[in-house]
């Protein structure tokens, strides 16, 4: 059955997910259309990447339902899982390359493992890959020999080697110097127009992702706190979204770990161990 | 103290229940490695490079310490045997040991000592860098394309090392025993003809090492695999690969030796 324009790529609803006694999420709602950039921004440990395994099905909603293209993850078996896994993209926080292959049978590995494509056709594809992320000439090179920002192009184009209508990227700015982030920035808007793609992209970079997403998703309280176009973010009033854009030090937000009164803690005595 | 009793007993069960779910989970783990196995050794290739990785490079330690072990071994054997008036037998009693017992079973301590950290630290690594959550996401089965290439590249690359172990302890003991003590050359071969059985000697000590590498692979990928992604995760990992793989081929070597020479 073809799935719709207009219907969401992702939908989650009422997702529940914890580990052990400590519960992540309950009762995320969230949809995604096909075609929009999505920031998903939030305090460290809030579960912004956990949410990315539940939409890759690494991980399973314990509660509700995690539905990609009108199919719910959580019912998979490991063949259909594997078989939506091929639609899709995911740019780990590191780049996840493979350090004994070199770049371009990095590249070249979901070819491999994918397809049954001629050597001469994975060539071509494998450099037009690394042509869009601009890094040709670096094909014989090894993992190890590359920069934080030039390792993370290449995982770029393993990640979109196949095509995939949604790619997922874990904090693709994090550790980059400035040139490197605004250069990623403009790949993940460019790539997700050129192939008409999806993208959520996990991340503290407030900054760049105003300037590519059509949407930013704020994460809090184990639920969607907020859900505003980039215009809606600048000008909201909310005090806790104000103290996440303002990255200021007074809030809603403690700046203290829980913790009994200082002069409680003071004056106890020392716990024999 | 009662109390403490209490703890202790607490503890105990804890460590039972630990360890029998940890062995539950290396069960599963094990069936999946084998079910894996049909794609691991269509793409052989894999299995050829791992088995340069881990076999290949083992050669050098295996090589030398296979020496030095017929050396002592005809030392030894040579001190006992001409108190009997017996030094001929020189070569039999080298041979067997070797092929029976130390050829196997040293390869196999070495092995994991050489090899098995190496690819319990590799995996851990791949698991810590993402790497193997990179491939999942691609689609790629981790099981089938890293841990079954390895494994099986262990599998087979045991006996072969071990043969090697025990020719090369063989050649050390003739060494110290015909060129340098001065035993009969003819009867230090001869008897040794006379004496080693293809299927009762060579091939059980194939067999066991065959089981080792088996063992000692698996017990490699395993912890590799579900190394706590940190680096002191990784290490203890490696180190418990070694300690296990070493403990489980001395234990299997006993199962196997009595029931192959019983009665």
């Amino acid at each position: 059955m073809p799935a719709s324009a207009t219907e969401p790529l992702i939908d989650l609803k009422g997702v529940r997910f914890g580990h052990g006694s400590r519960t992540i999420f309950d009762g995320v709602d969230l949809s995604i259309r096909r075609g929009q950039v999505v920031a998903l921004i939030g305090s460290s440990g809030v579960g912004k990447t956990t949410l990315l395994r539940l939409i890759g099905g690494q991980i399973r909603a314990q509660k509700g339902s995690v539905r990609v293209a009108g199919v719910n993850v959580g019912e998979l078996d490991r063949k259909g899982l594997y078989a939506l896994r091929r639609r899709m993209g995911m740019l780990f926080q590191q780049g996840a390359l493979f350090t004994d292959l070199s770049v371009f049978e990095n590249v070249a590995f979901p070819y491999r493992e994918n397809t049954a494509l001629p050597e001469a056709l994975i060539r071509t594809l494998v450099l037009m890959k690394l042509q869009t992320v601009g890094l040709r000439g670096a094909a014989e090179v090894m993992p190890s020999e590359l920069s934080g920002g030039m390792a993370r192009r290449v995982a770029l184009a393993r990640a979109i080697a196949l095509d995939p209508m949604l790619m997922m990227y874990d904090e693709p700015f994090t550790g980059l110097d400035p040139i490197s982030v605004g250069m990623i920035g403009r790949l993940i808007r460019r790539i997700n127009d050129a192939f008409g793609m999806t993208s959520i992209v996990v991340t503290h970079d407030l900054n760049e992702s105003l300037l590519i997403a059509d949407r930013v998703i704020l994460l809090a309280e184990k639920r969607v706190y907020a859900d505003l176009t980039p215009a809606e973010l600048r000008s909201t009033d909310d005090p806790f979204v104000r103290q996440f854009v303002d990255g200021a030090f007074e809030g809603p937000v403690p700046f203290h770990y829980p913790a009994p009164p200082l002069v409680e803690d003071l004056y106890r005595a020392a716990p024999r161990s | 103290m009662q109390r403490l009793a209490l703890d202790a007993f607490a503890d105990l069960g804890a460590f039972a229940i630990d360890g029998i779910g940890r062995l539950g989970r290396a069960a599963l783990f094990f069936l999946r490695v084998l079910g894996a196995s049909a794609a691991v050794l269509r793409r052989f290739r894999l299995v050829t490079v791992e088995m340069l990785s881990s076999g290949v490079r083992s050669v050098l330690i295996i090589v030398v310490s296979g020496i030095f072990v017929g050396m002592v071994l005809a030392v030894q054997g040579y001190e006992v045997l001409q108190r009997f008036g017996a030094s001929e037998s020189l070569g039999v009693l080298v041979a067997l040991s070797l092929m029976r017992e130390l050829g196997p079973v040293v390869t196999a301590l070495l092995f994991a000592g050489r090899a098995g950290s190496a690819i319990a630290a590799e995996i851990g690594l791949m698991r810590a860098t993402d790497q193997i959550s990179a491939m999942e996401m691609m689609a790629v089965d981790p099981v089938a394309r890293v841990v079954g290439p390895r494994f099986y590249g262990a599998v087979f690359s045991m006996p072969l090392l071990s043969a090697m172990f025990s020719v090369m302890g063989i050649v050390g003991a003739w060494l110290i025993g015909v060129r340098l003590i001065g035993i009969d050359d003819g009867a230090f071969w001869s008897q040794m003809q006379a004496a080693v059985d293809v299927r009762h000697d060579i091939l059980n000590g194939l067999f066991k090492s065959l089981v080792f590498g088996v063992a000692a692979g698996f017990i490699a990928v395993f912890e590799g695999f579900h190394a706590v992604p940190t680096a002191r995760g990784v290490s203890s990992a490696t180190t418990r690969t070694v300690v296990v793989s070493s403990l489980t081929v001395l234990f299997l070597d006993f199962i196997m030796t009595a029931w192959m020479f019983r009665g």
